[in-house]
């Protein structure tokens, strides 16, 4: 079976503005694979490069195994469900979902057939007669979901549909998405700024910065396994220190930082004598823990309390600030107590210094 | 703001004169469409009288001349809307560079006098016409049309502009998106967007050509319409008849006026309530999600 | 007539047929959207896009003012010798307005030159009294009337735009003429023993004209005004600023293209206008446009006419020109 869209050596370009670079990804049939990054990282672009609205500068999309080289998007086998919904504010509910059957020529009653079931699938049949103007967000976002499904795409594109809803509804949709897409078992590529949304609902997720994919992988990996500073910041919380590595052991190396040495795994090989930065994640860092672990030592400047979990915030003699989030039970210290917060090797991630010496 | 009392008598007082200026013509010649003289008259009134509405629908002049005017304004919308439309489509396309060339082009139309506009009109065809052996065209009728549709085209075109500035391009990108071709986008999604703008541009270019008379005129040739009949009228002399003309223009405008006053508060209200019923959903739908763990 | 109507009902039936023919093409094959002007609007719409426009630009603006400015420098000629060797061109026509005819003893010819500048004075004149009596009327409207007192002002404005021209010259002759409303009460509260020829001093032309066009100019005003912030003007009033002051350096410079805009419709209409000078003008009055229209259909000289209408449209560009120069201001900004 080929697989639902390849990108070889995609690049879209505007004048001199290099809007993606060079991506080289395969989205399997029947996956939930999410683009993550920031505004402006190039996600946006990609997206309307696979539903054929920018031609890629170079490079080949495929669909399907099928090259879609000056194929239109009303000719691809995708739907885009756009940030806004863009749905057809002079038309019902029912006349939405059914346009396009209507602009591909199905007999009225079969497409009546049709609409009538997606309407009860997204539990909105006793709406079909409505304006989109008389909907709920939560309604309008169901409405766009079954417009796209009515065309039987092999591929759906979102692109940030749940960022104008509210908070509580957005976290509802997840769900019902996921669930969605179990149901009709195609492949839905998703567009988003929010971590969390991708971690939740993805089977894979490409983080992008800067026009690049950084990392593809599943949650996990993206969110444990980082292999580029920009991953291991953007994705979750992460403290980071720079230094030089002294010695490498085994999987392992010493970074020498103004902290003092640092031990942490290292996943990219780097080698002696070479910049690096060290992260490591709040919730791995542990209070007073000493002896065969490294760790910070500085002044407590703030304690938040939150119940189940609590964040200190620690000021090192470098000035930076370096935070742990511990869970309950443990005794917290208090603001202006001198403090260690350790971690153990296998907890350390080291990684290179992105070129231009990152941010 | 609170002006002192001698502004606010000078504002009162400049108020009533200006209103007097704007309105008082139009009631003496309202008066005088009932009175009973020969010449439109005021005071004394010498008696109440329907005479001259009588007079008006017999004159055989200018009802040929409102039949005219009728279908030449009709002739107008159907050339002007769509060309306005064109018009405005391109302006939002064209490239930066020759947009206020083209903008100043498209627009002088609305900034030269109706006269000009007329006398352009009919030399050129005469010349064209005559030298591409399509005699028939240099007609009163075509020229007219073609005349008036050359500003006439121009406030279309702006009518339409303002809207089609506030139109959301994704609309558009999800139509193709869900396999409808260029065409099926334009008249699925473009035009019933663009319709009230589409909706007063006829009502504009019909009204702008049916009160014409600068450029009909000389465009008109031979025929007549309403305007220049009632030019030859007036020049001939004075007759309550006129008067009479006036009110049922103005009779008519006001029960249109009226009846769009009725539909769009219907509209409103239909809008309003549509925007309660989703206000009632969305908070239902909060109240109804169950709150998902966090994280 | 029956041919023509067969053109002007044939010309936009062929497009729509031409129309649905393409789309139906294009239904049967994808086409590529991109950058280019028919890939972004299909063929049909495209099509049509560029038919209309063309045509408006070219068959309806262009060649029609191209071809009087032509005509302006061609001799009268009867049809026969139409483009026969006696047909170059020639500033005869241009000369005549300033001369007039060669058999003719005087230096000038004084009658068109003079009713020319009259009409281009009393025009300019016209539009600044029209500006004096509208902007304090629509800075009311824009920044103190309630919504229903605008309702009903905007109401009262309209109402007399619903008559054509015509109508509301014919108006003024009622209302001036030397039994009308007015000089019945002038006479009746004895200021006068005598009708006033209102009309024989051409008074009943310049009222007409100036009410004719009052409406050009208060919307213009009135949109740019409504724009300005009200806080601004508050803020001002606040500061002690004396009322002459916020209008001069608030109100005056926010509403700079309502202005240019009104002041140029107005003068362009009133230089332009034919319907008021033919209804409220006496037999003695000087006003270009019927001199215009004589050229054509009185004196039967269509290339003199054509020179005539094209010294008053240079006029009235030249006016746009120093209006927007003295505004500093560009055309988009006053045609909205």
């Amino acid at each position: 079976m080929a697989a639902a869209v390849e990108l070889e050596g995609v690049n879209v370009t505007f004048g001199d503005f290099v809007a993606v670079r060079d991506a080289n990804l395969t989205i399997e049939p029947g996956e939930f694979f999410s683009f993550l990054g920031p505004s402006g990282c190039g996600k946006t672009t990609l997206l309307r490069t696979i539903s054929g609205f920018i031609e890629p500068t170079r490079g080949q999309v495929k669909i399907g195994g099928q090259d879609m080289k000056g194929i239109g998007p009303n000719k691809r086998p995708t739907a885009l469900i756009f940030q806004n919904l863009a749905l057809f504010p002079m038309m019902t509910v029912a006349e939405n979902i059914g346009y396009g059957l209507r602009v591909r020529g199905v007999p009225r009653h079969e497409r009546d057939e049709k609409v009538k079931t997606l309407l009860i699938q997204v539990a909105l049949s006793e709406h079909g007669h409505k304006k989109v103007s008389e909907l709920s967000g939560g309604q309008k976002q169901r409405v766009a979901i079954a417009r796209a499904l009515a065309v039987e795409p092999s591929v759906l594109l979102l692109d940030e549909p749940l960022s104008a809803l509210d908070l509580k509804l957005r976290q509802h949709m997840r769900a019902e998405l996921r669930a969605i897409q179990k149901r009709v078992g195609i492949t839905f590529i998703y567009i988003t700024h929010d971590q969390g949304e991708a971690l939740t609902m993805s089977d894979r997720i490409a983080v992008m910065n800067a026009g690049v994919i950084e990392q593809v992988g599943d949650g996990r990996a993206v969110y444990a396994e980082p292999r580029t500073p920009f991953v291991a910041s953007f994705v979750g919380e992460n403290n980071r220190i720079r230094g030089r590595v002294s010695a490498v052991e085994d999987g392992f190396a010493t970074l020498d930082t103004p902290l003092g040495a640092l031990k942490g795994r290292n996943p990219v090989a780097l080698s002696v004598g070479q910049e690096a930065l060290l992260f490591v994640r709040p919730e791995v860092l542990r209070l007073h823990a000493n002896g065969g672990t490294s760790g910070f030592a500085g002044e407590t400047l703030d304690v938040a309390y939150e119940g189940s979990v609590s964040h200190i915030t620690l000021r090192v003699k470098t000035g930076q600030k370096v935070t742990a989030s511990v869970g309950g039970g443990v005794p917290l210290p208090a603001a202006g107590e001198e403090l260690h917060l350790g971690f153990t090797p296998e907890d350390g991630l080291l990684l290179a210094l992105p070129e231009g010496h990152g941010r | 703001m609170i002006p002192g009392p001698f502004q606010r008598v000078m504002f009162a007082l400049y108020t009533v004169i200006f209103f007097l200026y704007l309105l008082g013509p139009l009631v003496v010649m309202g008066v005088s469409a009932f009175n009973t003289p020969q010449y439109p008259q005021v005071w004394p009134i010498d008696g109440l009288t329907l005479d001259w509405f009588a007079a008006l629908f017999a004159d055989q002049d200018m009802m040929t001349g409102l039949k005219m005017s009728l279908w030449i304004g009709l002739l107008v919308v159907c050339i002007s809307v769509p060309i306005g439309l064109a018009g405005a489509i391109i302006m939002t396309q064209i490239q930066p560079r020759v947009r206020s060339l083209y903008y100043l082009v498209v627009v002088s139309p609305v900034l030269t006098p109706g006269i000009i506009i007329g006398i352009s009109t009919v030399v050129f065809w005469r010349q064209f016409t005559g030298q591409t052996g399509t005699r028939f065209l240099y007609d009163g009728v075509v020229l007219t049309v073609l005349g008036q549709a050359s500003f006439i085209s121009a406030y279309c075109m702006l009518i339409i502009l303002a809207r089609l500035q506030r139109f959301d391009r994704s609309q558009e990108e999800a139509a193709l998106d869900l396999g409808a071709s260029y065409p099926q986008v334009f008249r699925h999604i473009l035009l019933p967007f663009l319709k009230p703008a589409l909706a007063s541009a006829a009502v504009l270019a019909f009204l702008s050509s049916f009160e014409n008379y600068n450029t009909t005129t000389f465009a008109i040739l031979s025929d007549k319409t309403l305007t220049t009949v009632l030019a030859g009228r007036v020049r001939q002399g004075s007759t309550p008849a006129i008067s009479a003309l006036a009110v049922v223009i103005v009779a008519v405008t006001v029960i249109g006026a009226i009846a769009f006053e009725i539909y769009k508060r219907r509209a409103d209200a239909a809008a309003a309530r549509r925007q309660r019923a989703a206000l009632e959903a969305e908070e239902a739908e909060l109240a109804g999600t169950p709150t998902p763990a966090m994280g | 007539m029956n041919g023509s109507l067969a053109f002007i009902f044939g010309l936009p039936l062929a497009v729509v047929v031409l129309f649905f023919a393409l789309s139906a093409y294009e239904r049967r094959r994808g086409i590529a959207t991109g950058p280019g002007f028919f890939q972004r609007n299909g063929l049909a719409v495209g099509l049509y896009l560029v038919l209309a426009v063309g045509f408006w630009a070219f068959f309806i603006i262009l060649l029609p003012q191209l071809a009087m400015v032509d005509m302006s420098f061609r001799p009268k000629l009867p049809p026969a010798q139409m483009g026969g060797p006696k047909d170059l061109y020639t500033l005869e026509n241009y000369r005549y307005f300033l001369f007039g005819s060669t058999t003719s003893t005087a230096e000038w010819n004084w009658l068109h030159i003079k009713a020319f500048f009259l009409t281009i004075g009393v025009s300019i004149l016209i539009t600044l009294i029209n500006f004096a009596i509208c902007y304090p009327l629509a800075f009311h409207m824009a920044q103190s009337a309630s919504a229903a007192r605008l309702r009903v002002l905007l109401l009262l404005l309209i109402l007399p735009y619903w008559v054509n021209e015509i109508l509301r010259a014919f108006a003024f002759r009622v209302l001036l003429s030397s039994g009308g409303i007015i000089n019945q009460l002038l006479m009746g509260s004895g200021l006068t023993h005598e009708p006033i020829d209102f009309l024989g001093a051409d008074v009943g032309l310049y009222m007409g004209l100036s009410y004719a066009y009052l409406l050009m100019m208060i919307f213009p005003l009135y949109n740019a005004i409504e724009s300005l912030d009200r806080n601004q003007v508050e803020a001002a009033r606040d500061l002690g600023a004396p009322w002459w002051h916020i209008h001069a350096f608030i109100v005056l410079p926010h509403a700079k293209p309502g202005i240019a805009s009104g002041c140029t419709l107005v003068f362009m209409l009133t230089a332009g206008a034919l319907a008021a000078p033919l209804v409220l003008g006496g037999p003695r009055t000087l006003w270009f446009t019927p001199i215009v229209y004589d050229r054509f259909y009185q004196a039967f000289n269509w290339p003199q006419g054509a020179a005539y209408a094209f010294i008053l449209l240079v006029s009235c560009i030249l006016f746009v020109l120093v209006v927007l120069k003295a505004f500093r201001l560009s055309l988009g900004e006053i045609t909205r």
